[in-house]
């Protein structure tokens, strides 16, 4: 009974400390950052630069980024990952943005910061950039031999919705980043409800004079369908972390992953590369191992294997390119992440 | 008239099979609408982006949710 109720407490514990002013002010300007992107966006745009036709390092470098912009939610990631294999770019690009895409997404990344520290949250997201595309190259170099047969080119359609000049989408979004930041921050409450207000402000003008009919009726439809996608799963993971981390006892987190030795990496890779995490839960779950005495090399180490690669993504991935290529990915990926992780835990730990 | 939604699972190409049943009900029109969640029929049509509406073979919108005037006019087939 009374172990029952340890875990419980614990559960509403750690739910009560994520519904904190922090994680709320970030992750609430995140939501609408990233409902924004997936409407204003035109995926058209940046569909273009994965064609077999695009240069090789600009396929790479937008891979390695576009994942912010278009892929909140892991489901879109895969078609994309399969057009750009079999139409477009190549393996090479293809994989950059299968790694990429779940691994920096403004949600995750924002998450990450409010609730384990900025260090990690940024650690995160330039790790998994440098990393998506070095993994990218040696995949391409590994099988440069049997490159496969094209499927055809993409088919281009038109976007119904009216373009937005580039400007315009790095002031409207450079806006929202700055409430997010300001938000964050920790100025004196009263700046930064003055500041963050006039931002809005600035906002409601741009969207008054710059969107078009139905514009943003569809970015509030889409952050709301965001929200209900991500809270209660991010919720769930919550309690359950917190009911675990309450009676788990110490001594096995620190005695397995509690020194920054490339074992304890290449473990905490290994698990996070062969579980599932929904989306977003990876940071409770990494939070609450370091609350109980993870270090911070293989905390990144997880969080860098963990969200891109999980037994049901890999069969998929596996029908797609076949299993040589998916058994190199998984070994490339569980190698870098140790790699990185063990880094990062020597130089800044 | 054949009806395809293509997508991986996802809420928002769920939504678009909802979409496609609202609006033959509300024109009154019979198709046989089928369900593409297979990665690499998705392919076949060169659709890199889900959900994405295919009518008699020809792919109308991917990427996004048409709009309900916009899904009625492709299935009047304007």
């Amino acid at each position: 009974m009374q172990f029952i109720l340890t875990m419980l407490q614990g559960g509403v514990k750690e739910i009560i400390s994520y519904l904190s002013a922090h994680v709320i002010t970030c992750l609430v300007p995140a939501f609408f950052i990233a409902g924004a992107m997936a409407v204003l966006v035109t995926k058209g745009a940046v569909i273009k630069y994965f064609g077999s036709q695009a240069k090789r390092w600009v396929a790479y470098g937008v891979a390695s980024v576009s994942g912010m912009l278009l892929a909140v939610c892991s489901c879109t990631i895969l078609p994309l990952f399969a057009g750009i294999y079999n139409l477009g770019a190549g393996l090479g690009p293809a994989i950059t943005f299968l790694y990429s895409g779940p691994a920096i997404n403004i949600l995750a990344i924002a998450l990450t910061g409010a609730a384990i520290g900025w260090h990690m949250g940024l650690a995160r997201g330039i790790g998994a950039i440098l990393f998506a595309i070095i993994i990218g190259i040696i995949m391409s170099l590994l099988f440069r031999k049997d490159e496969q047969k094209r499927l055809g080119d993409i088919e281009s359609l038109p976007e119904e919705q009216s373009e937005k000049s580039g400007v315009f989408l790095v002031l409207f979004f450079g806006v929202m980043v700055a409430i997010l930041i300001i938000s964050t921050s920790k100025l004196a409450p009263w700046i930064k409800i003055a500041l963050d207000l006039s931002l809005i402000n600035s906002l409601a003008i741009m969207v008054h004079h710059y969107f078009v009919e139905g514009e943003f009726r569809s970015w509030m439809e889409e952050t709301w369908s965001l929200v209900k996608l991500v809270v209660p799963t991010l919720l769930v993971g919550v309690f359950l972390v917190g009911m675990v981390t309450a009676v788990l006892p110490p001594e096995w987190i620190s005695g397995y992953v509690g020194e920054n030795t490339l074992g304890a990496n290449f473990a905490a890779s290994l698990i996070g590369a062969l579980f599932y995490f929904s989306t977003l839960t990876e940071v409770p779950i990494v939070k609450g191992l370091m609350d109980l005495g993870m270090n911070q090399g293989p905390a990144l180490a997880l969080l860098l294997a963990g969200p891109a690669v999980s037994i049901p993504n890999l069969l998929v991935v596996n029908r797609i390119m076949g299993f040589k290529r998916t058994a190199a990915y998984f070994i490339l990926v569980v190698l870098m992440a140790t790699l990185t992780g063990w880094l990062y835990g020597y130089f800044f730990a | 008239m054949k009806i395809e939604v293509l997508g991986t699972g996802c809420a928002k190409c769920k939504q678009l099979e909802k979409d496609v049943y609202n609006a033959l009900a509300e024109l009154d029109v019979a198709a046989d609408v089928s369900k593409v969640q297979d990665i690499s029929k998705i392919m076949a049509y060169k659709v890199m982006v889900t959900p994405a509406l295919v009518i008699d073979g020809e792919v109308k919108v991917a990427g996004r949710l048409p709009r309900k005037e916009e899904l009625h006019k492709y299935i009047k087939g304007e």
